[in-house]
């Protein structure tokens, strides 16, 4: 390794999330994204223009030259961090990372493209849609897929797309699908050219959905793999701070709760049983910080991405379950209710625990990268 | 003055003067440390005259740099741990004039030892309920009681000693603060052989130690308060090093499952990555740390680093006992030794896996420094208190 990694946040960053906290502390109360997880429109389309495009947050890993901010995925982890905090109901990893990762690999950023003339093209023209947040753009393969594991394609026949993909999360609200296919490319496809059906979900706050397409019409963008490859690995990575902020929210929440909370006429915050499972969270949520810093740091740098980014996902899904889950069992009787938002956390760092790879697929992975190898 | 050498550029050139003055090869090991100490460049963030500059306590790393690559002596600084990280920090904070002049030096240049009386048999945890009395007798104290876990006590010429000089208010207030002279014929150094078969630790008996009121440190009925920086300081230089990929315990572990390929089991593996993640994100943490303190953002963090150190070492040497199958039922050695350095990772991983049993111990407990997590950075409530407002000596014991 050349350099340390920077595990700080810069003053920008910090005025970054300052801005994000403000704007999601005022447009998205957990009883506003509970009560709309059970309509038809469970994604909030106006908090997503404030912060798409009011803010031009969706564009932050895209270059100035091609209608993004230029920014790194430092900021981003940062935006996912308040994110992850509020469970907010808007597609920003799945649009503005994923699919923008794939995007850029098939425009060539930094590798100079994957296929001919027009497709890098067309992937730079979606990418500029995307990163002014009015396209939302979603990878068409299943959520719980890691960088290693073989995805999903779909049958070209005279250039026409055939095909199912289930479990692609946020693909009910996406405007453009990037489709692996048969033949090795990726395919941008509209979602009016496809059904997309949406299936009950475990996390109500980024549901899944079935992507069926029958004869769609598609255009090329370039060549698949890397292509998903790279998304996928800056999936996992950028994971870590939305779980980190999940982690943080619990904490906080239950800190404040058991500080209140009064039983046998005294604060329950000062039983030292439960003094010392909270003081074992914060330690957690301590080293998730370092390690989803780790990985943003090492996505915007490019170096020694793949452990990084294995080490801090592996680390990351469980530490933020255990926070929840231990925030559940420290508000007692209400934290079991509907009513309160610990369940949307729940389900959101459970769901977040197989996304892109579980922490086992991401140990399996560090096997081989750092020569730890199993038995024979 | 003009020329105050408060810069990394003038902390060259002072050193520079210093090699050139005494070149450290044509200069004994001892001449070198005194004269670095009479220059300034002991430790830079020290006043003038007690081996410092004044300077910032972070340009001291420019000075041993230089001094490394010209091949300087080093003053063996694990060998002197407790003096340096310790009763250092709390001479030069608490000290008279005379005090800090008489025992900075041979501190710093090792050519004393220094070591801790602090925790006794019924104060462990509990360090304020200590029971070593220490009465007033003309320009005496005279010290009576009984110390442990007190490491290089049997190498050491002095102490830092705490002691009940007034057993009628609450504990806190009527404890002292001590310099023993360990040669005091009153003073017995027992081994005290741990589970490793070796003494690293010494039990310490003082039978009517007279020690002069010059050597008190701070006011009587002080000693708390000054003992709070001497604790400090300890867990500041506890967890604070910079460690490479696979650094720490790790490492053996990981080098033993790539040599030995026939050792390998699934569940091994399993557990193995599971550590290796786990000790490579205590590796960021740290670094996040040492990142923050150096922009001058010093977080709670801190507190964390020997919770989790504690309990990785215990884990990762308690794996490779296993992963080691036969071998792991042997021992390397039982014979009782009382060695000058304490090396956790040294030995086999016997050893290391005994060794490691003491690190959510030593230092404070990994339950007390939970405790202190949760109430001074969550802000829960302490812990109920009895003992706040009773004399000592109707404390239960």
């Amino acid at each position: 390794m050349s350099t340390d990694p920077d595990l700080l946040y810069s003053e920008e960053e910090e005025a970054l999330r300052a801005a994000v906290r403000d704007l999601l502390t005022d447009h998205c109360d957990a009883a506003g994204v509970l009560a709309r997880a059970e309509t038809d429109t469970p994604y909030d389309p106006a908090l997503w223009k404030s912060l798409a495009d009011g803010m031009g947050l969706a564009g932050l890993l895209v270059p100035e030259e091609w209608g993004g901010q230029g920014a790194t995925h430092r900021e981003a982890a940062v935006v996912l961090e308040e994110l992850g905090r509020f469970v907010a109901p808007v597609p920003y990893l799945t649009s503005a990372v994923v699919a923008t990762e794939a995007l850029l690999a098939c425009a060539g950023e930094g590798t100079g493209g994957t296929g001919e003339a027009g497709e890098i093209e067309a992937a730079v023209g979606l990418l500029a849609r995307l990163a002014s947040g009015r396209t939302i753009g979603v990878l068409a393969v299943p959520l719980h897929l890691g960088a290693d594991a073989a995805h999903p394609a779909v049958r070209v026949e005279n250039g026409a797309l055939h095909g199912e993909v289930t479990g692609v999360a946020d693909a009910a609200v996406a405007d453009v699908l990037l489709v692996p296919a048969q033949d090795g490319a990726l395919y941008a496809v509209d979602a009016g050219d496809a059904t997309v059906t949406p299936q009950v979900s475990l996390d109500l706050t980024r549901p899944l959905a079935a992507v069926a397409l029958d004869g769609a019409r598609a255009s090329r963008l370039g060549r698949a793999e890397s292509a998903v490859r790279r998304a996928l690995r800056a999936a996992a990575g950028l994971l870590a701070s939305e779980q980190l902020g999940i982690a943080d929210w619990a904490l906080t929440e239950t800190v404040a709760y058991l500080k209140e909370r009064k039983q046998f006429n005294r604060p329950v915050g000062g039983f030292q049983a439960l003094k010392h499972r909270l003081a074992q969270v914060w330690l957690e949520v301590v080293h998730l910080r370092a390690a989803a810093r780790a990985a943003a740091d090492a996505l915007a740098t490019g170096e020694d991405t793949d452990v990084t980014t294995a080490v801090a996902q592996a680390y990351a899904a469980p530490a933020a379950v255990h926070a929840v889950e231990e925030a559940l069992q420290l508000h007692g009787g209400i934290g079991m209710t509907w009513e309160h938002p610990v369940h949307l956390y729940l389900k959101r760092a459970k769901a977040d625990s197989i996304a892109y790879g579980t922490a086992g697929a991401h140990r399996e992975a560090l096997a081989a990268l750092v020569d730890l190898r199993p038995p024979a | 003055m003009t020329d105050r050498p408060l810069d990394a550029a003038g902390l060259r050139r002072r050193t520079a003067e210093l090699l050139a003055a005494h070149p450290p090869a044509e200069t004994s090991r001892l001449d070198f440390l005194r004269a670095r100490f009479d220059a300034g460049l002991a430790w830079v963030h020290y006043p003038e005259g007690l081996g410092g500059l004044g300077a910032p306590r972070s340009l001291q790393a420019v000075v041993d740099a230089e001094l490394e690559a010209a091949g300087a002596p080093d003053n063996d600084p694990r060998r002197i741990g407790i003096g340096l990280g310790m009763a250092a920090p709390t001479i030069l904070r608490f000290g008279t004039d005379e005090q800090k002049r008489r025992y900075l030096k041979p501190l710093w240049t090792g050519e004393e030892v220094w070591c801790q009386l602090f925790s006794e048999p019924g104060a462990g945890s509990d360090l304020a309920a200590l029971g070593t009395r220490a009465v007033r007798d003309g320009d005496d104290w005279v010290v009576n009681g009984q110390k442990v876990w007190t490491s290089s006590a049997h190498l050491a010429r002095w102490a830092i000693l705490i002691a009940r000089t007034d057993p009628d208010v609450p504990k806190h207030q009527g404890i002292t603060y001590f310099i023993c002279d360990m040669t005091d014929p009153g003073v017995e150094v027992r081994p005290l052989r741990q589970i490793t078969g070796e003494a690293e630790f010494n039990e310490v008996f003082l039978t009517d130690v007279r020690i002069p009121d010059a050597r008190r440190l701070g006011e009587v009925g002080d000693g708390w308060r000054v003992a709070q920086t001497t604790l400090m300081n300890e867990r500041v230089s506890i967890g604070g090093m910079r460690l490479p990929r696979e650094g720490g315990m790790i490492g053996p572990v990981a080098r033993t499952w790539r040599e030995r390929p026939e050792l390998r089991t699934h569940d091994l593996h399993q557990r193995l990555l599971k550590l290796w993640v786990e000790a490579e994100v205590a590796r960021f943490t740290g670094e996040r740390l040492r990142q923050q303190l150096a922009a001058g953002q010093p977080g709670p963090e801190g507190s964390t680093a020997k919770l989790t150190f504690a309990r990785l070492n215990q884990e990762i040497s308690g794996l490779e006992v296993e992963l080691r199958g036969a071998e792991g039922l042997l021992y390397d050695d039982w014979t009782m030794r009382r060695p000058e350095l304490v090396d956790f990772t040294g030995r086999d991983a016997g050893y290391r896996y005994l060794r490691a049993k003491g690190n959510s111990i030593e230092g404070g407990t990994s339950e007390v420094l939970l405790n202190i997590v949760a109430e001074r950075v969550l802000g829960l409530p302490p812990e109920p208190r009895t003992d706040k407002d009773v004399a000592w000596k109707d404390l239960a014991r």
